[in-house]
């Protein structure tokens, strides 16, 4: 036995054995070289070449040759590997190898309206002002070898990774490190390999950044910060975060992105900077390609294909989403798209439940339409030449390191099994008895004391086989590669006797008198060596035996096995939105003609009956009666009123966060960063005759972010979705929320409205010694903080201000002409009536609600008379939702003025309509049915004010992107779309595939604290930062 | 006896003089006959009577008809131009119980602690002089269900009036309803990690919420179980306050109202009315649209939570929950439309059910989901819900349609006959600034 154990490591363990020339050795030195020759394999070289019957041979863990031709020297151990293939291993581009990723404590972070804020960094040293800025990490620092997470990586194929610390926004240096088990200073390839960034923020414990926009605003100004500290100015001193980020920029720029919207985000700031990011993808670009390929960036995508969910229970089935279905279905189709667009990528196991599914999942890209080529490129060269290390790794070619795969099979080939992964030389055993294909006969004879016995064995597995003697006995089998083991009784068991000691009445048939009694039983093992297998055994009586089994034949395989020829996948369409109400082809712009409607002008001429409406080139074209126009689409408005779109002056849908409460003056964050053109708010709202919204940024802090003015086009990307030419704004706040109230340990000042009105003040004052440096000194530190409120003071940007009570709208005008500029609008305002003179006076607008009143401290003087006293008191009044549900409503919530203060029906409709498109500086494009103006228009079924209409149909410049009809048609999609999913889903159960439970599709709706609708079953009010009214 | 004509009680507010809330008196009990004449008459049962007249003698309405003359010395309010309709009722409401809906704990009463509260009663804490009372009146509504909130049973709720001193007059039908709050089946997840918030991986969640919601099902089910073994020995040598209260449900003096949005939520309060023999109610009733069928033929009534809300799901009908009351009337499940809206504070009740009316109901459809079917949900509707002959007069008189907005200003008002004051603190905030600005 002893001696086998050392036959096997002998033959196990092929070790070269490397030691550092400055290392002491401990004992006696060892130094081998390590030479090898594999030959007539199928070499891949490249995915360009290919070399059939040749030969690789390698030598102190580097390639020497490849070739059909080469010398095999001397001193080589040849390797014969017939029948097998040879590829360069693996690069993954993607890991945290080696380097421990801090974990982050649960609910540590952020922002929390109930908990103090932590204001200032935590880490210690001269470093940067946010904890979540570290660009002096140094992941080549860190690496120490991690043999038990290398084996993973190596069983699916790779040699090679790059590593880095997958914590904070700036996340420092990556470096290229082998999968070798070896010295840490031999798996290190290249130190300082790329840089690295994402959105999140990860272990920082720092209240700032709170939310995706401050995450980019942080990241943005950190860029300047660092360009600017290039000329070592004296009032920063020694800044050692700022020195390593300005080193970071000659190395790869890696993105962590995670979503096909973040992809677009992270890139935008490149090219903002002039910079060029990889970006790790989210696996879902498959459904905005177009957006994708336009970034021109590699990505990177991780092969995490969601889990089929169990969607048998109907009621369980129904909070799982068609877009999370349909997602399931196409995920693996991402990379084949990416290609077919031209957009170059690496694949990397990140994410992956288990390393291991990584070639499966890559062969089902394949099957989705990945080409093979290009699944061998992405993990072999195109990685490796972004990290500057194609010199190294990603073929095989001479001088390159002896990274490879020795495979069974094409390795993209359902039946190929990895059985060496060789990294630096070294040999890794992936699976040791995938080497001979062992299904062949043999012929085996035992040598017993009585003399040989003689039978053929048919192997037909690693753990099958048969013993054809008199009868074809079954043993018990097993072949790991190496050892055998076979244990089988001479004797056939009788019809409907047992086999062995089970059933005592079975006389032993024929007994081969030698073996004694009942249940004669050899037990065998031993080892194969080649054509050769050898071993001892015993029988039941405890005699000794010796055996061999000596190849005679390979098994003829009949490849009965095969599968059935795939059929082709069926599989549903990408639609714009990826939601259920999202269509394959956007909406289109169409002449239309709306006859013989009531429409509400807006205009000097007031309200037109039996008029028709010229809709061309999203313009209105002409407004007159009995127009005709050839070709146009013909609606037909009779006993209909047609009103100019609703514009929602408050509104937080389309975004991806709201709220960056972090610190109490935020002008640099923007909502336009991060608008999320798929929330199906968007086509909700359509219905209820919405064209336009501002999406503010929320009321958590006093200077909140910049705000945007969107259009309802549903389907389109996020910039398209943007109402273009129109002055920027940004929001502010006052009272309750930005004071904290709810929080009984608030220590982020202000803490009263004293101190409200002294933040506007202090920020003013800033702005303006920070333009008067600027002037003087064009090098001063740009800010982008007090960038925008240099806007304000300049009127280039307008404040819209969400504020309650009569003194702190006093106050906050007060400040405004201090410093000469004008607070645009006051939005909420439900004092608004108390102080209607002093805001004349001032040139604001008031963008209310009609009938909120008693759900906090602050507004319990609000009354529903507001709006009319407003309007009567000569401002400009809008009403706004604030509210994801109610803005379906708007008309009705304008309707409500009429009864409340008795305004005028054509007044009460142009406070959702073009009284918000003057507070908003559109009103030259939208507000209001002009000829020239956007075809921005609803048709209602009823007069607009009453709680009986209904939007028949929704037109944002000249498209029709809602009507009653296109409702129905999509709920029907919907319908058999789910079922189709259902189905198919539940064939996957029935077919055995691992399920999970049904997650419900649940979805944020983003508020700035003034709700309290009841927004469905699977929402979460994702009130980020902000948990009050 | 000279006929009395009614006057607006906003006139009494002369331009300039702001009256305090305070001022705002519970109307005196109304002994005699008051006739509301010539009006649109919406009886609250489906029916309409144009140019009718109502007749109220001491506090209960006599009839409605064309034919009626006024008798001399009465008092008569001209109805003519006008809509008269029931009194509207809030099916189930913290009106009274929560004054400024966030922020302000001292000012919350609905909720208390621990899990089996059934001994708890709303009533004792229902505040008469709230201010959101007056505004509520002053848009029709006239009768709320003041109901508990929290832990698994919340305790019982009481029916009011809106027009009075002290609780004890307020009172309308003590303690009618005891409420359940039936767990949830679905699984909180989280979508898209989200670097900011984590909701916790959704992924491989190993809790089956089925499971937990059942265990928590069994939980209320063995409280009932042992309640009726309880309620079946005489005495006891302690007595416990818990088991005693649910004996009107055994009896059925009382309803059960299960809080259920979701369908098995749903079908587990069906299996509590087969299991214990309770007179069940689901409140909030989401989904109910699924399962219309089924509430109907196991009697078991909805109210509906406000109905401008979102649908459950991003998939379902955009204006789902605007089109379930039509699903539940053509299935011929008894419903009414509750509206629990925070910022609003529950004054737009008739604009839900007027939202209902445009998709799929008629107009007194919808009209009685705000006043009869609340009436028999809550087992008043012997006394109250309708204009019908010995009904209490609880009677409101609009300019226009309440259903709609633009036309729903209610200019009189009637609890048990007594014409109820329709100022509030929002109207006397109105007249002091249209007297700064010199607004007419």
């Amino acid at each position: 036995m002893r001696k086998l154990k050392l036959l096997l490591s002998g033959l196990l363990f092929t070790f070269l054995l490397q030691a550092q020339e400055t290392f002491p050795v401990n004992g006696i030195a060892d130094k081998r070289d390590g030479c090898y020759a594999f030959t007539n394999a199928t070499i891949v070289q490249s995915s360009t070449s290919t070399l059939q019957k040749a030969t690789l041979v390698i030598r102190d863990g580097k390639i020497v040759s490849v070739g059909t031709t080469v010398s095999i020297p001397k001193d080589a151990i040849v390797i014969d590997c017939n029948n097998k293939f040879i590829y360069p291993s693996f690069v993954d581009i993607y890991t945290d190898y080696g380097v421990a990723t801090p974990q982050r404590q649960l609910g540590a972070g952020g922002f929390n309206f109930n908990a103090p804020a932590q204001i200032t960094s935590n880490t210690k040293g001269a470093y940067a002002w946010n904890q979540a800025v570290k660009p002096e990490t140094d992941a080549a620092k860190l690496f120490t070898i991690d043999d038990a997470k290398a084996k993973t990586y190596r069983e699916s194929g790779f040699g090679t990774v790059l590593t880095h610390v997958k914590d904070g926004i700036i996340r420092g240096s990556g470096a290229v490190v082998t999968l070798a088990n070896t010295e840490d200073n031999f798996a290190l390839l290249k130190e300082k390999a790329s840089a690295h960034y994402s959105f999140s923020k990860g272990t920082s414990t720092q209240s700032y950044p709170s939310s995706v926009m401050g995450s980019i605003a942080l990241l943005r100004q950190t860029y300047l910060d660092a360009q600017w500290y290039k000329n070592k100015p004296a009032t920063e001193g020694i800044n050692l975060s700022l020195q390593a980020f300005n080193d970071l920029q000659s190395l790869p720029q890696i993105f962590e992105a995670e979503d096909k919207w973040v992809d677009l985000r992270a890139d935008r700031i490149a090219k903002e900077f002039g910079a060029q990011y990889i970006i790790k993808g989210g696996g879902n670009e498959y459904q905005r390609i177009k957006e994708i390929a336009a970034t021109k960036a590699t990505y990177i995508l991780s092969l995490n294909y969601p889990q089929a969910m169990d969607v048998e229970d109907p009621n369980d089935a129904r909070f799982v989403s068609l877009a999370d279905m349909k997602h399931w279905e196409l995920a693996a189709t991402n990379a084949g798209a990416l290609e077919k667009a031209n957009v170059n990528f690496c694949l990397t196991a990140a994410d992956l439940r288990d390393p291991k599914l990584f070639l499966t999942n890559l062969r089902k890209a394949i099957e989705y339409g990945l080409t093979p080529t290009k699944a061998f490129e992405s993990v072999t060269k195109t990685p490796a030449t972004l990290l500057g290390i194609y010199d190294k790794v990603g073929s095989l070619e001479a001088g390159k390191l002896a990274n490879f795969l020795i495979t069974t099979d094409s390795i993209f080939s359902e039946k190929a099994s990895i059985l060496d992964n060789y990294v630096q030389g070294k040999k890794y055993v992936v699976k040791a008895d995938g080497w001979n294909d062992i299904k062949a006969t043999y012929n085996l004879v035992i040598n017993a004391p009585s003399g040989a016995i003689n039978y053929t064995l048919d192997v037909k597995g690693a753990a099958a086989a048969s013993v054809i003697g008199k009868d074809t006995l079954t043993p018990k089998f097993s072949f790991d590669g190496k050892i055998v083991k076979l244990s089988f009784s001479p004797v056939a068991p009788r019809r409907g006797g047992g086999f062995g000691g089970g059933n005592a009445g079975a006389a032993p048939a024929g007994g081969r008198g030698n073996f004694g009694a009942a249940a004669t039983q050899f037990r065998l093992s031993g080892i194969a060596n080649g054509d050769v297998w050898s071993g001892t055994g015993e029988d039941t009586a405890g005699n000794r035996v010796t055996w061999t089994a000596s190849f005679v034949k390979a098994t003829v395989t009949v490849d009965s096995a095969r599968k059935r020829p795939t059929p082709p996948l069926r599989l549903g369409k990408v639609t714009f939105p990826f939601d259920g109400y999202g269509n394959e082809e956007l909406p289109k712009q169409e002449t239309m003609l709306i006859k013989n409607a009531t429409v509400w002008t807006n205009e000097k001429d007031g309200k037109l009956e039996n008029t028709d409406v010229l809709v061309k080139d999203g313009k209105i074209a002409k407004l007159g009666k009995n127009l005709s126009a050839d070709g146009a689409k013909l609606i037909d408005g009779t006993g209909k009123h047609l009103t100019a779109g609703i514009i929602d002056e408050h509104s937080h849908i389309a975004a991806a966060s709201i709220n960056e409460g972090a610190q109490s003056v935020t002008s640099e964050v923007r909502i336009a960063d991060n608008l999320n053109p798929e929330d199906i708010n968007i086509y909700r709202q359509l219905s209820g005759g919405i064209t336009s919204s501002h999406i503010l940024h929320g009321s958590a802090n006093t200077i909140g972010g910049q705000t945007q003015l969107i259009k309802l086009r549903w389907g389109a990307n996020d910039d398209d979705l943007k109402f273009k030419g129109w002055d920027g704004f940004i929001k502010f706040a006052l009272g309750e929320n930005v004071k904290r109230t709810t929080s009984q340990t608030n220590n982020r000042f202000p803490d009263t409205r004293m101190g409200v009105e002294e933040v506007l003040n202090d920020a003013f004052a800033r702005a303006v010694d920070y333009q008067k440096a600027m002037k003087i000194d064009p090098k001063t530190r740009r800010d982008l903080e007090l960038d925008a409120l240099v806007e304000i003071m300049n009127k280039k940007r307008f404040i819209t201000c969400h504020s309650y009570v009569q003194s702190e709208i006093t106050a906050a005008m007060r400040v405004g002409d201090k410093y000469g500029f004008k607070f645009n609008t006051f939005t909420h305002i439900l004092e608004g009536y108390k102080v209607a003179d002093k805001m004349k006076l001032h040139g604001s607008s008031a963008s209310t609600f009609s009938d909120w009143w008693y759900y906090k401290v602050e507004v319990t003087d609000a009354i529903a008379y507001n709006a009319a006293i407003m309007y009567k008191a000569g401002l400009n009044v809008c009403i706004n939702s604030d509210d994801a549900e109610m803005a379906r409503r708007l008309n009705q919530e304008a309707g409500k003025t009429v009864r409340y203060g008795g305004v005028p029906e054509e007044e009460a409709l142009k406070m959702v309509t073009l009284n918000p498109a003057k507070a908003l500086h559109v009103e030259d494009k939208v507000g209001s049915i002009k000829v020239g103006k956007d075809a921005d228009l609803v048709l209602w079924s009823d007069n607009p004010l009453s709680i009986y209409a209904k939007s028949l149909y929704t037109i944002v410049d000249g498209t029709v992107y809602f009507s009653r009809e296109s409702d129905e048609a999509a709920r029907k999609k919907i319908a058999a779309e789910r079922n189709r999913l259902i189905s198919k889903l539940g064939g996957e159960k029935r077919a055995g595939t691992p399920m999970r439970a049904p997650e419900p599709s649940w979805q944020y709706i983003l508020s700035c604290g003034d709700h309290g609708h009841h927004h469905g079953l699977i929402t979460i009010d994702e009130q980020e930062g902000d948990d009050t009214n | 006896m000279k006929k009395i004509l009614c006057s607006l009680s906003a006139i009494v507010l002369l331009a300039g003089i702001a009256t305090a809330q305070e001022v705002v008196y519970p109307a005196p009990a109304f002994k005699g006959k008051l006739y509301i004449t010539n009006a649109t008459v919406h009886i609250g049962n489906g029916q309409v009577v144009e140019g009718a007249t109502v007749e109220v003698n001491n506090g209960k309405i006599v009839q409605v008809a064309t034919t009626v003359t006024p008798a001399s010395g009465a008092k008569v309010v001209d109805g003519k131009g006008k809509h008269v309709y029931p009194g509207l009722i809030l099916s189930s409401t913290d009106l009274g119980l929560k004054e400024i809906a966030n922020g302000v704990r001292a000012s919350n009463d609905y909720a208390e602690l621990g899990d089996y509260n059934t001994s708890i009663r709303s009533i004792t804490a229902y505040n008469t002089d709230s201010r959101v009372i007056n505004v509520l009146r002053s848009n029709g509504i006239l009768l709320a269900s003041v109901t508990p909130q929290g832990g698994v049973i919340s305790g019982s709720s009481t029916v009011v009036q809106l027009d009075a001193w002290n609780w004890e007059d307020a009172a309308y039908k003590m303690d009618g309803g005891i409420h359940v709050n039936m767990p949830s089946f679905i699984s909180r997840g989280g979508r898209r990690g989200g670097g900011f918030r984590g909701f916790g991986g959704a992924a491989g969640e190993t809790i089956d919420p089925n499971k937990a919601a059942l265990d928590k099902v069994e939980d209320i089910k063995s409280f009932f179980t042992q309640a009726k073994a309880y309620l079946a020995e005489p005495t006891h040598a302690a007595t416990n306050l818990k088991l005693e209260a649910v004996r009107g449900l055994f009896e059925k003096k009382q309803k059960l109202f299960v809080h259920a949005d979701q369908v098995k939520q749903m079908l587990v309060a069906i299996d509590f009315a087969k299991e214990f023999g309770f007179n069940i109610v689901i409140v909030g009733g989401s989904e109910s649209f699924l399962i219309a069928d089924l509430l109907k033929a196991n009697n078991i009534p909805v109210i509906l939570n406000e109905r401008h809300e979102l649908p459950a799901t991003e998939d379902d009908d955009i204006d789902q929950p605007f089109k379930t009351p039509a699903v539940l009337q053509k299935a011929g499940v008894l419903f009414s439309i509750n509206d629990a809206s925070d910022n609003t504070r529950y004054r737009n009740l008739s604009y839900n059910a007027g939202t209902a009316a445009t998709y799929g109901l008629t107009k007194e459809e919808a009209l009685s989901a705000i006043t009869l079917n609340a009436a028999k949900i809550l087992g008043v509707d012997a006394t109250t819900g309708s204009l019908e002959a010995g009904k209490d007069a609880n009677i409101i008189v609009t300019d226009g349609d309440i259903l709609d907005m633009k036309s729903s200003n209610v200019a009189y008002a009637f609890i048990q006959g007594r014409q109820v004051s329709l100022d509030n603190k929002q109207l006397q905030l109105y007249e002091r600034y249209k007297y700064k600005y010199g607004i007419k």
